[in-house]
């Protein structure tokens, strides 16, 4: 964004929330003139009503909702929530981290447009809310099995549908790929990509024996 | 004789009432692509409104984790088709923030000059097909004229029509050439003359107005409550322009008005679609003189890092063909880090969330379209209704299910 931001009145903005609301904030941090503040999964509900309600904040309007998948942390998933402020002309991310079959909270007593992006964070990274009245999936087909948007689901999916002419109806298949998923790094060979020709681990192995 | 007694009549005499369930799409022509909405009805009397989407879901933020940035680029175009090169711009500001460039000034106003295009061409086929919806035949047989000639401009400037690919990170692919924006003068000076047109069909018809004022009122408070934002917002009395709060781009140095309405109903946003559209013509006037000043300009960063180098200069020099070879297999890192960028798409904020894991590709990204909270809204607005209010209120919202779906 290229309008100007003021950090430090942001680093004012963001220690005035932390401090209001105690143990409620882990942190706050500001990259690039965006404010971050990172809270424990159940403290969600009060920091968000404080944070729509607060004179100096009044975050009415919530921009979106989305997760981010990093399989390799023990706490797997961030949601991610975006506020704007179009009375303070501010916008603010909120960052909670959650095991895998974690059950984050509702925000939807607090902002009712929370629904759908809830339900959307639950199709794609079987992320439960509870408190969430209607916990459907929303983008996948009816009868969708799987989380999309994890890492470990693949690009291709599990199955597939077409038309067939013998039942006169869809019907699903197991996905069958023609040629095998072609999946290309690009990185230079000279930066640190590790290219093992096959039978070459075997020189490690011997290398390691004697 | 047997007394003939009404199906649904008890007993007692009283009549038992019972709700309709119905299925409006998703092969409904005023559903605006693929909308399955379950109404329950009360008569005809709208009691419950439950929009089924993702019909048209492509996965699309999951492929863009498998593409470099480059090459993410396209899918983008494919979100909201209407006006294309508008969401390219929030992903290009997106990565431009993260890589920490600039862009040259002729290519910032090529940026906003197509922005507006792309703002016009969204308001055209939305208040045309509104207008089809609620029964005007005529609106539609003009505008489509108009968006015809305004997408040629689309393809004299990239090749395409639709799917343009024409934003990049740095600038834009290629300049103007002068012939193109002459032509696109001479669009400016008819155009307002055409809205004039629209407005004589539809602004003081009396069909027009009984199907579309007092319907779907929103207030401000409900308006921020439900995450609206863009025509939502102002048609609602919320002076919310993302291009004059939080400016993007230059355009801070345009002079523009931003049309602000009272009601917050659907003959409000109408309104306020009709007089934006006059407004983009005065910016696109705007962006033209500027063009005219700057002939000869890079159009495109020159950091070899980033942008690719001109084909001439690949003949004669080894470090322009290694930036092009490495620029299209590995494509550009971008550094660690997260970002959000949005711009005023015509729709309303179209945002893109995206973390970076220092590679060449992103690792996630998030599509923030405008019309899903409002689609989301679709209950709470067609309460109480007519069955007819309905395609009212949907075209109103101006839905395209690309951006919906993802």
């Amino acid at each position: 964004m290229n309008h100007a931001i003021d950090t430090d009145a942001l680093d004012d903005h963001g220690d005035a929330i932390a401090s209001a609301l105690e143990d409620a904030v882990l942190r706050y941090e500001i990259v690039g003139g965006e404010l971050t503040l990172h809270v424990p999964h159940d403290r969600i509900v009060q920091v968000m009503r404080h944070l729509r309600d607060q004179g100096t904040c009044q975050y009415k309007s919530l921009i979106d909702i989305t997760a981010v998948d990093y399989p390799g942390r023990e706490r797997r998933f961030d949601v991610v929530y975006h506020m704007l402020s179009m009375r303070q002309n501010q916008r603010i991310r909120i960052k909670t981290a959650l095991r895998e079959g974690e059950i984050a909270l509702s925000i939807m007593e607090v902002f009712h447009c929370a629904e759908w992006y809830e339900r959307e964070v639950f199709d794609m990274y079987g992320i439960l809310f509870s408190g969430h009245p209607d916990m459907r999936r929303i983008l996948t087909d009816y009868g969708f099995r799987g989380y999309p948007l994890r890492k470990d689901f693949p690009v291709t999916g599990y199955v597939e549908l077409r038309y067939d002419e013998e039942v006169k109806r869809v019907v699903y298949e197991p996905v069958k790929l023609v040629q095998e998923m072609r999946s290309f790094d690009f990185m230079s060979p000279w930066e640190g990509a590790e290219y093992i020709l096959p039978g070459d681990e075997k020189a490690d192995e011997k290398e390691g024996a004697s | 004789m047997n007394e003939i007694t009404p199906i649904n009549a008890t007993k007692d005499g009283e009549t038992s009432i019972r709700n309709f369930n119905i299925n409006f799409g998703p092969q409904h022509p005023a559903a605006h692509g693929v909308l399955r909405l379950v109404l329950e009805l009360d008569g005809e009397v709208v009691e419950r409104v439950d929009p089924h989407i993702g019909l048209l879901h492509r996965g699309t933020e999951k492929l863009i984790e498998q593409k470099t940035y480059l090459q993410a680029l396209p899918y983008f175009d494919r979100l909201d088709y209407v006006a294309p090169m508008n969401q390219e711009h929030a992903y290009c500001l997106a990565i431009e923030k993260m890589l920490d460039i600039g862009v040259p000034h002729r290519a910032s106003v090529i940026r906003v000059l197509y922005s507006e295009i792309g703002r016009i061409l969204s308001h055209l086929l939305n208040v045309t097909t509104q207008a089809m919806d609620v029964g005007a035949l005529t609106p539609p047989l003009w505008g489509f004229e108009e968006r015809e000639k305004l997408m040629i401009f689309y393809e004299r400037a990239c090749g395409a029509r639709l799917h343009a690919a024409y934003f990049r990170p740095g600038g834009v692919h290629q300049d103007l050439p002068k012939a193109l924006l002459d032509d696109i003068w001479q669009w400016t000076e008819e155009f307002p003359q055409i809205v004039d047109d629209l407005e004589t069909l539809l602004t003081e018809n009396r069909i027009f107005k009984q199907r579309n004022v007092d319907i779907g009122v929103v207030t401000l408070d409900e308006c921020e409550r439900l995450g609206f934002s863009g025509v939502m917002v102002r048609g609602s009395g919320g002076a919310w322009d993302l291009r004059r709060n939080q400016p993007y781009e230059n355009y801070s140095d345009y002079d523009f008005q931003i049309p602000v309405g009272k009601n917050g109903d659907c003959y409000d946003r109408y309104l306020i679609r009709m007089l934006e559209m006059r407004e983009s013509t005065k910016i696109m006037r705007q962006c033209l003189e500027k063009l005219d000043t700057s002939t000869g300009d890079p159009v495109m960063s020159l950091d070899g890092k980033v942008a690719p180098p001109k084909r001439g200069e690949m003949k004669g020099s080894m470090e322009a063909l290694i930036h092009h070879f490495k620029l299209y297999t590995e494509g550009f890192k971008v550094p660690e880090g997260e970002t959000y960028a949005c711009v005023e798409a015509p729709k309303g904020e179209f945002g893109v969330y995206m973390v970076s894991d220092g590679s060449n590709k992103p690792y996630k990204l998030k599509i923030r379209a405008p019309g899903f909270p409002h689609l989301a809204a679709m209950d709470f607005m067609c309460r109480g209704h007519m069955l007819a209010d309905v395609s009212a209120i949907l075209g109103s919202l101006d839905i395209v299910f690309g951006e919906i779906d993802r």
